[in-house]
């Protein structure tokens, strides 16, 4: 080498930057770089090497009870059997997923699952989906030598309402015992017995009464679970899947549709990082069944002499038309209000907004049913799930999520569990977060802005706020109170910690969505409160509901039936004949959901595809084509001849949705957040108490999970499940109604008077009543919780008396 | 002690061809006694004895002294833990986190391995010398509070040692400031509710969390690290803590005078089976033999009626077996361990020429196949397999493939090698303590000790209680499959891949 051969700095590469969180291992004689923290089982299967399992899962925390996937690890003390689900990756460790001495260890684990397995494959729902029996044909002996006689229980058993278990099948891999006590929070399953006979079972009288039962059915590993909805309906073969959005919620969890003869038989949740992580609750999992349901509207219906009559889509559509042209004649475009959208897909939504705002000319157009916040909460900053579930504290001034946004609770529980967040909660009654809350702050109905200026005086709670990011869950958390009182405390929450994000608590599946591509007041237009009350006045020639059924869901009852009577004509477009469309002049029927293709939009902004995948019922046609058709027809071609073209124009139309295009979408499983920068912030509206006089409680009327809304009511598994209509007050606060529980009191408002079967809970504050809403009443006791209700006060007051 | 002359508390146990009767449970001897001092009055178990002779001096004796200094004291004596893996208690006392608190002593009273008693003695006779160290432990390691965990079926050393508590704490022994320094510590008395595997430490944490009773994984769960509610917690034997106030009162070079350099002082054993003089002894740590142990007059004084010895378990039910072979070993660790098998818990059970192997077998796999928690796939399943196969030998319906069929379930619970101890008669050379496990802890391949050990020794006895066989001449009926057919073979376990 001479010295001009010799190199210089110049000359040196740049090494290449180390990764902190990489870890080289070997696998199976290979080098691979693992990420650190990364259990052997995953560091495995990213190579390429498939260990097999049953008792890990990803979501939940390692048991190591399965030990099918045992492999050798050699980390320099020679080659051990180890679980690889229990040992994270260590630096030059050496591992063998199939060396002579792992395959007979997995081999035998096999033999031994299948020792007691009955091997009832052919009559068994899993089969064809099993990991038993896939594993079995590839990491197992192939023969069994176990001549005695199986284990036998009595088969099936049910667990809940609707789930069952075979205990014959099951192999005891504590994945739903796991899920119940860690994920869901509802350990009301558990290991029985030991040895030999342990067993999957729940304590005597208590069934597995969960919101989130049908997440075990799914990640059972064998079929010892099943759910009713889905037993014996189709073999796994046979079935046809496309993935989607469920829209139950406003959660937005990604489902696998999946139907087998054109009819839904199944969802199942599919793991998106940002949102479920796998997980569905029931209402939305077993949801299905409404869209199957036999009340389905299949024709168009028109109002005559005799009632309804059905009548083809051009006769409806004309008379639509008729009706709208009459209207504004008869009161110009003001005199035409739509409610509702947010059921439907982003496309039929803004196809709608756009037939009202630029073809008919009106601005009144609301998403909401006097039940949700005003659409300025959207215009805040937001935050998305994953910020909410790390945020240091999570504000919650919602309803409860448990019962509303199942899924959102299972995140932030979580957040909890793991000790990333702690909850900050202002309520006034206990909700399914109160127990897993740092504080929970009660106020009494209507004063949430003076305990938020309290509880942030608080110098424990300044500390905590002070310690990190916050997130605030902001929602209608009483329908017996107006927004205003949670709009004053969000705005004081906002004042005092200005670096705050917003996820808005807003329930409705696509409420988001339809409100952000622009089903929302236009400049000087009313919101729903303000239409409703308008066409009660009377000022009101048309009125359009879509998808929305006012006498059900809007909680002044009152107010309600004096708009729809008020209003001259009513066109619905909807899925089911309910009170409201009883009433309207024409009724179009709608594709349900797996029955179009669209977009919807969830709480967070996230923006998903939804997937067809069956044929729309009967003659029900999508909503955005309707309006189309109604556009056409009043001389206006919104130019839209395919749902693809209606994504494209609210990509190029609407503000905050220029990155959802189909192409976007397609690349983004987990989709693509679209705000609407453009939404004003909200204004600190006015609280009025007033006087209670001799009004001593003070209401909350919240939802339950299963209600009487079309997609609990028309599903036959989940109907029973809506617990019915009662006052609920503090057992302290029984003895001062002077009655007793289980008895009928009547319960009074300034504006209505009910009988309601008294009951205590202690999650309900002294002083305070609780009513849930929207239960289903026998036909002969029908009760409306609507009636105590008055849109135009703050809160309501109600007197309970013993009859 | 002669036939014929039992006096009060003496039970009488009469055999074929001899009455024997014996103090239930322990003999004195003319041993140093460590543990044992107090158990020849009627009233140990009382405070005003435990007073009179020398109670809670060694805990006065370690107040005097600064906690390290105490801990310094238990590490130089080498107090080798008593429950069977033999870990000294000064290094276990050490590995706990530095400055995390509150941290536990948990004191493992679920004594249930099958042969052995001796801690349930040290509860019943002398409860406040288990006390004295348990203040001992907790003062030297800064243990914040004790909990005490009694095996649920012992109701007599439940009721004494509660008694034992409640006095300790009326006259000023546990409590606030004791002895009026600025050593306060509250002991909590726990009651099983009988399971074999909380016996292990990591159950036996879950259970007094009030969870059901299953090992927990390690790691990350060394009970010194994240134990007891998620805190440090060192998990002592009752003998180990029995221990410690003769070693305060005496000093170290007292304590390591008895019993050799690696194994210091004396130790329980609990001789039970075919012998004259079954019971509990404490033996010179170390240097005493099996031998010395069954045929001593001193101890279990040889077998009964003249027989002769076939087998013993040295260890606790979950050890595998011994022999003629292994009788002049030392009752030390890591010999018993290179010869094959384990001390243990300190539990020897004899058995002579009249048993019959097979059955005995069967009575220990039926043991641990009946406690395995469920927890891991091999021992729920593996266990109750293994004692089904026994079952049928037992009853003459096994077959030749039956036996292999044992050797080849027990390779799913330990693969590998497995322990045994050398056979002159058999030609046979040992095989070294430990096995590998495909389980989480040590009841699945307990289930299947029994099994490999009587298979291993006595061979001859299982192939006498098979069916015979007589094959009906039938052209078309072939012979039942080789071993080579089969899946999962000896030969596969040794490294041949199959198809």
């Amino acid at each position: 080498m001479t010295a001009t051969d010799t190199p210089t700095l110049d000359d040196v590469p740049e090494p290449a930057p180390v990764d902190p969180n990489a870890v080289s291992i070997t696998i199976n004689g290979r080098a691979v770089t693992a990420r650190k923290g990364d259990l052997i089982i995953t560091a495995a299967e990213n190579a390429g090497d498939y260990i097999p399992r049953f008792c890990y899962h990803e979501r939940m925390s390692s048991v190591g009870m399965c030990r099918m996937c045992l492999v050798e690890v050699d980390t320099g003390r020679g080659p051990q059997i180890m679980p690889s689900c229990m040992f994270p990756v260590s630096p030059d460790m050496k591992v063998y997923t199939d060396s002579p001495v792992a395959k007979a260890a997995q081999e035998g684990v096999i033999e031994l699952l299948l020792a007691n397995h009955p091997l009832d494959c052919p009559v068994c729902d899993k089969g064809g989906e099993c990991p038993l029996q896939d594993q079995s044909f590839s990491h197992g002996p192939g023969e069994s030598r176990y001549v005695e006689e199986k284990r036998h229980y009595e088969k099936p058993i049910p667990i809940s309402d609707l789930v069952f278990l075979d205990r014959e099948r099951c192999i005891l891999c504590d994945r739903c015992t796991r899920f119940a006590d860690e994920v869901a929070g509802d350990a009301l399953i558990s290991f029985t017995h030991r040895g030999n006979l342990t067993q999957v079972n729940t304590f005597p009288d208590e069934p597995f009464a969960s919101y989130f039962s049908g997440n075990t059915v799914q990640i059972c590993p064998v079929g010892a679970l099943t759910a009713s909805p889905y037993r014996f309906k189709a073999r796994p073969w046979d079935l046809q899947e496309a993935e989607s959005t469920c829209t139950t919620c406003s959660v937005g969890c990604r489902t696998a549709v999946q139907s087998t003869r054109d009819e839904l038989v199944r969802y199942q949740g599919v793991d998106s990082d940002p949102v479920n992580w796998g997980w569905l609750c029931d209402k939305g999992r077993f949801g299905f069944e409404s869209v199957g349901s036999d009340d389905r509207l299949a024709t168009p219906l028109v109002l005559t002499a005799t009632g309804h009559q059905p009548t083809s889509w051009n006769s409806a559509i004309n008379s639509t038309v008729q009706l709208i042209k009459d209207a504004l004649a008869a009161g110009g475009p003001s005199s035409i209000a739509l409610l509702g959208g947010a059921r439907g897909t982003n496309e039929d939504a803004f196809a709608f907004a756009r037939l009202a705002h630029d073809v008919i000319g009106t601005p009144n157009v609301s998403s909401q049913l006097v039940d949700g916040l005003p659409v300025g909460v959207l215009g805040l900053p937001r935050a998305t799930i994953d910020q909410a579930a790390s945020a240091k504290t999570i504000i919650l001034l919602a309803p409860d999520l448990k019962e509303e946004l199942p899924v959102l609770y299972l995140r932030l529980r979580d957040a909890v569990e793991k000790k990333r967040s702690k909850i900050l909660e202002f309520t006034s009654k206990g909700s399914g977060l109160t127990k897993y809350a740092w504080k929970t702050v009660y106020y009494e109905p209507g004063t949430q802005a003076d305990a938020v200026t309290t509880a942030l005086a608080d110098p424990a709670i300044a500390v905590q706020i002070a310690s990190g990011d916050v997130v605030v869950v902001a929602g209608r958390a009483n329908l017996a109170e107006s927004s205003a009182p949670t709009i004053a405390a969000l705005n004081v929450l906002l004042g005092a910690i200005p670096t705050a994000s917003v996820l808005p608590a807003l329930r409705r599946g696509n409420v988001v969505g339809a409100t952000q591509v622009g089903i929302r007041p236009g400049a000087g237009g009313l919101d729903s409160r303000g239409i409703l009350e308008a066409a009660a006045h009377g000022s009101i020639e048309c009125l359009i509901l879509l998808g929305s059924d006012p006498l059900s869901d809007v909680p002044d009852a009152d107010l309600a039936r004096r708009a729809l009577a008020g209003a001259r004509r009513i066109i619905a477009i909807d899925t089911f004949v309910n009170d409201s469309t009883a009433l309207a002049h024409v009724v179009l029927p709608a594709a349900g959901y797996a029955e179009k293709i669209g977009t919807t939009t969830n709480l967070e902004g996230r923006t998903t595809s939804l997937a067809q995948k069956i044929t729309a019922h009967g003659t029900s046609r999508p909503d955005w084509m309707i309006a189309g058709e109604i556009a056409r027809q009043l001389g206006t071609d919104l130019g839209f001849s395919s749902v693809a073209d209606v994504t494209a124009a609210i990509a190029t139309h609407v503000d905050g949705y220029d990155g959802v295009t189909t192409n976007a979408l397609a690349a983004a499983p987990n989709g693509v957040i679209a705000l609407a920068p453009s939404i004003d912030r909200v204004n600190t509206p006015t609280v009025d108490l007033g006087d209670r006089n001799a009004y001593d409680f003070r209401l909350v009327v919240s939802r339950k999970l299963y209600d009487a809304g079309v997609a609990v009511a028309h599903a036959p598994s989940l109907a029973p499940l809506a617990p019915g209509v009662a006052v609920f007050v503090n057992p302290l606060d029984v003895t001062r109604i002077g009655s007793s529980i289980g008895a009928e009191v009547t319960v009074s408002s300034s504006t209505g008077r009910i009988v309601l079967t008294l009951r205590a809970d202690a999650s309900v504050q002294r002083g305070s009543a609780w009513v849930p809403f929207n239960q289903p009443t026998s036909a002969a006791g029908a009760v409306k919780i609507g009636d105590l209700i008055d849109a135009g006060a703050s809160v309501t007051d109600v007197r309970i008396e013993s009859i | 002690m002669d036939a014929g002359t039992a006096s009060a508390g003496e039970h009488v146990v009469t055999t074929s061809a001899t009455t024997y009767s014996y103090t239930p449970g322990f003999y004195a001897g003319d041993r140093p006694r460590i543990v044992t001092s107090r158990f020849e009055y009627e009233d140990s178990h009382t405070i005003e004895r435990f007073l009179a002779t020398d109670g809670y001096v060694g805990l006065k004796a370690a107040l005097a002294k600064p906690a390290p200094a105490v801990h310094e004291d238990v590490k130089a004596a080498t107090v080798l833990g008593r429950g069977g893996a033999g870990f000294p208690a000064g290094t276990k006392w050490g590995l706990t986190p530095p400055g995390v608190f509150p941290r536990y002593l948990v004191v493992n009273g679920d004594e249930s391995e099958p042969g052995t008693y001796k801690d349930r003695l040290l509860m019943e006779r002398d409860p406040h010398q288990l006390i004295e160290g348990c203040l001992i432990a907790c003062y030297a390691a800064g243990l914040s509070q004790c909990f005490l965990y009694i095996r649920g079926e012992m109701a007599v050393a439940q009721e004494r040692v509660a008694q034992a508590l409640n006095d300790a704490y009326a006259a000023g022994y546990i409590g606030k400031n004791i002895l009026g320094t600025d050593f306060s510590l509250d002991i909590v008395l726990h009651w099983g509710a009988g399971a074999y595997v909380v016996g292990e430490e990591t159950a036996l944490i879950e259970s007094l969390e009030g969870n059901r009773g299953m090992p927990r994984l390690k790691p990350p769960y060394f009970p010194a690290a994240i134990g007891l509610y998620g805190q440090p917690t060192i998990v002592n034997n009752v003998e180990t803590l029995a221990n410690l106030p003769w070693l305060m009162r005496h000093g170290v070079e007292a304590y390591t005078a008895i019993g050799t350099a690696t194994s210091p002082g004396t130790r329980m054993m609990a001789v039970s089976g075919h012998v004259k003089r079954p019971g509990v002894f404490e033996v010179i740590n170390g240097s005493t033999t099996f031998r010395d142990l069954i045929f001593g007059e001193e101890f279990a004084g040889g077998m009964r009626d003249g027989a002769t010895l076939k087998a013993f378990v040295p260890g606790g039910g979950s050890a595998p077996w011994f022999v003629e072979d292994q009788l002049d070993l030392p009752l030390e660790g890591r010999a018993v361990g290179a010869a094959g098998s384990m001390v243990g818990s300190g539990a020897v059970m004899v058995m002579d020429d009249t048993t019959d192997i097979p059955a005995a077998a069967l009575t220990l796999t039926a043991f641990y196949a009946h406690e395995s928690c469920g927890k891991c796939a091999p021992c729920r399943e593996g266990g109750t397999w293994l004692m089904r196969i026994l079952e049928r030998i037992v009853a003459g319906h096994g077959t030749s493939r039956d036996l292999d069929q044992l050797i080849q379930v027990g390779q799913t619970i330990c693969p590998g090698n497995f322990p045994h101890a050398s056979s002159e008669r058999l030609g046979l050379t040992a095989v070294p303590f430990p096995y590998k496990m495909t389980t989480i802890c040590f009841v699945g391949p307990s289930a299947y000790t029994p099994v490999h050990s009587a298979l291993t020794l006595f061979r001859d006895e299982f192939e006498a209680r098979l069916m015979k066989r007589t094959f009906i001449p039938v052209t078309a009926v072939s012979e039942p499959a080789t071993a080579d057919s089969t899946s999962l073979t000896a030969a596969s376990m040794a490294g041949t891949v199959h198809s």
